[in-house]
């Protein structure tokens, strides 16, 4: 009776759990670890994965994937760089990089729901196609930006203490929850990855939903770009390769199936969290950046086990 | 008569619900085709899977090569000499015809490699015994249906098989091209092979088969030399069978009012359909599998655009583009694979039935998860879904009770019109007779019914008007008084 309940908590909330006990491991592995401070740089560290592990849960609940996250953020990230330094508002760069990351995701949507083209080869050759245009924009090097607005965005801090970014997190996780859980479109996202001839023919317009999870992606996408321009105080022509990967690995340490249907946002948060806590503990015990690479490997390794396991 | 290759006695077979073989026995002779009848669902399929050991057999015995066999799995089958050729055929079409020959079971060189040579050679060999010249290097894209038959039997051959089963080898056959299917069987029965053929198609068991077993609901009737027999009595044997209680039918509104109105309808895969389906009524659809009866369905709601035709709404024409359309103007479609399209199986049980009108419970942008809840529990006392709680994932309910959970989905969203497609497929005797109730009572509710099925006796048993479609077409219509199985049959089997 009593292990039926703690094996029923145990599926419920297994990210969770697995993230206290790797908390608890850490503190005693490191006496730095548990302080307001460190938490902090954690969370500030882990914003932007987060954010584009929320992008991702939200396409692979569909059943889809998009590889593209990282060149859209690059792009968006260097249009808002570029026109600022042309003496645009930091309103306007912040409109146009958003404008773009829609325009981006839409441009997968479309190819991947009214083509019928496989999600990863969209989203692979629009990944190239903004690594291209970011060259060309950037021309190969940094744009630096110097407008202390934008500079707020990813550097400032709310009460002394919390990074701008951090609260950017929680608002976008708290409405990606929100629209996943609570509007019709979000039980039409999951129906999609659950079954999606069924959800088609229950009346699901599956085409739209599917192109709007990836505009959903996108969108995210650039306001990460525009978080770490902001942060770096320039757009890198190189900026956010390669971030998809642990985007989709805090996506699946979080529990989210790559076959669609089924996962949560904020698990995937806390996959993140753990992979940002995981590089944060290593860091502190002075293990090199080669080692940590290793590990984390392992972690999701061991994370896609549990969960093949549980399942 | 032949010598006797294989003997299935006793074998019975039970699914969750269902008891889909009963004592049924089956007899293969060398150089002879035992031709294998019975209705849809009559467990033809079911006894040949558990012959090559794809299911194991609840009871009963099979003796093959004088010992009494239980095969691992087909591969082992047939290893040992039994090779089925599905109706679906089992080729990898970007591959040449020799890589499927030998597709896992490769012939290798003498450094682990392919000796490619040995292999196309060797095909080359099996497809001149059968009289075919195909070139062992194409590709099985591009081959006919009948060449890639061809294949099929020429890989049966590369294993040695003895017993070559054939699942409906004409049903997806052009007519010029069933003549080289003929030759071929009688080719292998020449040379000693046991051929069982399943088909639909009378005639056929007439021009190539010896002998006859006849099956019906997963029972053994008899088996009979085909010259003793005439389709007659054929079809008297595998349709004779009772209306019982089983079928409750309930006279039909009393009314003329038309809601769907379908005129001249023709695409791909049907043609020139036109019916009319009157309010408080169930018109059935019979028809053999490949009638073109769900095509017909998924036209109508939308899915399988059509090139000319009407279809009209109480009397206004209505274009619908796809299922939601659909269902906007009041039309749903209960599809015949439950568990394929039907049903979201990771899902729980509220949120398969409320995905298809979440609008009636959303304000603004926030679905009501108490209205929700209090509308499923309602629809859940009221259609007998037997489910520990709303929140059950959907694929640990049975059949009978997700085919409930489909029907409240249906239900929910206020048809008009709606199409039941199999809705009793593999689901046991008592959720049937509920799920008959159910129709019954929506139709008596005023909501006009189009019910598919492949079981005759329940397109009669419950429907007030029957149409009888075969390859596309409507071939008739009957009203309940006069319709009877034979006569379904016949109207099927006179053109084909």
């Amino acid at each position: 009776m009593n292990t039926k309940k703690l094996s029923e908590i145990w599926a419920k909330y297994r990210p969770v759990l697995i993230m206290i006990v790797f908390i608890i491991v850490a503190e005693c592995l490191s006496r730095k670890f548990l302080t307001v401070n460190n938490i902090m740089n954690v969370l500030n560290q882990t914003s932007m994965n987060a954010i584009l592990a929320l992008a991702l849960t939200t396409v692979i609940l569909t059943g889809g994937i998009d590889i593209s996250v990282g060149s859209t953020l690059a792009f968006s990230g260097a249009a808002a760089a570029w026109l600022l330094r042309a003496g645009h508002s930091t309103v306007l760069a912040v409109i146009v990089a958003l404008v773009i990351g829609v325009a981006i995701g839409t441009l997968n949507g479309i190819f991947i729901s009214r083509w019928n083209l496989q999600p990863m080869i969209v989203t692979l050759a629009t990944m190239s196609i903004f690594r291209g245009t970011t060259y060309l924009l950037t021309t190969g090097s940094p744009i630096s930006v110097s407008n202390p607005a934008f500079k707020m965005i990813g550097g400032g801090k709310l009460f002394g203490t919390i990074q701008v970014p951090i609260i950017i997190l929680l608002v976008l996780a708290v409405i990606m929850h929100y629209v996943l859980n609570n509007t019709p479109f979000g039980r039409h996202i999951y129906s999609i990855g659950g079954n999606e001839e069924a959800a088609y023919l229950s009346g699901v317009n599956t085409k739209n939903v599917k192109a709007a999870a990836y505009a959903i992606s996108g969108l995210l996408a650039s306001v990460v770009g525009i978080i770490m321009t902001s942060r770096l105080s320039s757009a890198q022509p190189l900026a956010g390769q390669s971030y998809e990967m642990d985007a989709i690995a805090a996506a699946v340490i979080g529990g989210t199936s790559l076959r669609g249907g089924q996962g949560k946002v904020v698990f995937s948060i806390v996959g993140a969290l753990i992979i940002g806590m995981l590089n944060n503990i290593l860091t502190l015990l002075d293990v090199s950046t080669y080692y940590q690479t290793v590990i984390k490997g392992i972690v999701i390794l061991i994370a896609v086990m549990i969960d093949a396991k549980s399942n | 008569m032949g010598e006797l290759l294989l003997r299935m006695e006793g074998i019975s077979k039970a699914f969750p619900g269902v008891q889909a073989l009963k004592d049924v026995s089956l007899n293969v002779y060398a150089g002879e085709a035992m031709a294998l009848l019975g209705e849809n669902g009559a467990g033809k399929s079911t006894l040949m899977k558990v012959m090559t050991g794809i299911y194991t057999r609840d009871e009963g015995t099979i003796t093959y090569g004088g010992r009494e066999v239980a095969f691992r799995n087909s591969r082992d089958a047939a290893e040992q000499g039994i090779s089925i050729i599905h109706q679906e055929l089992n080729l990898i079409p970007h591959m040449k015809i020799y890589e499927n020959i030998f597709l896992g079971r490769e012939i290798k060189n003498g450094r682990g490699g392919l000796n490619k040579k040995a292999m196309i050679a060797r095909t080359r060999e099996l497809l001149d015994s059968i009289n075919v010249s195909l070139d062992p290097e194409r590709e099985i894209k591009g081959l006919s249906i009948a060449m890639q038959q061809m294949v099929e039997i020429a890989k049966a051959l590369s294993l040695d098989a003895r017993i070559i089963i054939m699942d409906e080898p004409t049903g997806a056959l052009p007519d010029e091209e069933v003549d080289s299917l003929f030759r071929i069987v009688r080719d292998l029965k020449q040379k000693g092979k046991g051929i069982v053929y399943i088909t639909h198609r009378l005639k056929e068991v007439f021009e190539i088969c010896e002998r006859a077993t006849v099956f019906r609901d997963g029972q053994y009737i008899d088996e009979v030399p085909v010259s003793e027999l005439d389709n007659e009595k054929l079809v008297s044997m595998m349709v004779g069978r009772k209306l019982t209680d089983q079928f409750p039918y309930v006279d039909p509104l009393d009314t003329d009012e038309t809601i769907l109105q379908v005129e001249n309808l023709s695409n791909e895969y049907v043609k020139d359909i036109s019916f009319v389906l009157k309010k408080g009524h169930i018109l059935g659809v019979a028809g053999l599998a490949g009638a073109g009866r769900t095509e017909l369905a998924k036209t109508i709601y939308g899915v399988y655009p059509h090139e000319t035709g009407k279809i009209r709404l109480k009397g206004s024409d209505v274009e619908i583009r796809n299922p939601n359309d659909a269902i906007g103007k009041g039309i749903f479609y209960v599809s015949e694979d439950r568990k394929g399209d039907g049903v979201i199986l990771g899902s729980d049980v509220k949120t398969n039935m409320t995905i298809s009108s979440l609008s009636k419970f959303t304000s603004g942008t926030r679905i009501n998860k108490k209205k929700e809840n209090e509308v499923c529990e309602q629809y859940r006392k009221d259609l007998n879904v037997r489910t520990p709680s709303l929140r059950q994932l959907v694929r640990n309910l049975s059949g009978g009770n997700q085919q409930k959970v489909v029907i409240a989905k249906a239900l929910m969203s206020e048809p008009d019109v709606l199409i039941l497609d199999e809705p009793t497929r593999g689901i046991d005797v008592g959720a049937k007779k509920e799920i008959y109730i159910l129709a019954n009572r929506l139709k008596q509710e005023g909501k006009a019914i189009l019910l598919i099925s492949s079981e005759m006796p329940e397109v009669l048993g419950i429907s007030d008007e029957i149409l009888v479609m075969h390859e596309g077409r409507i071939k008739g219509t009957l009203t309940r008084e006069e319709a009877t199985q034979e006569k379904i049959m016949s109207i099927i089997m006179s053109q084909s």
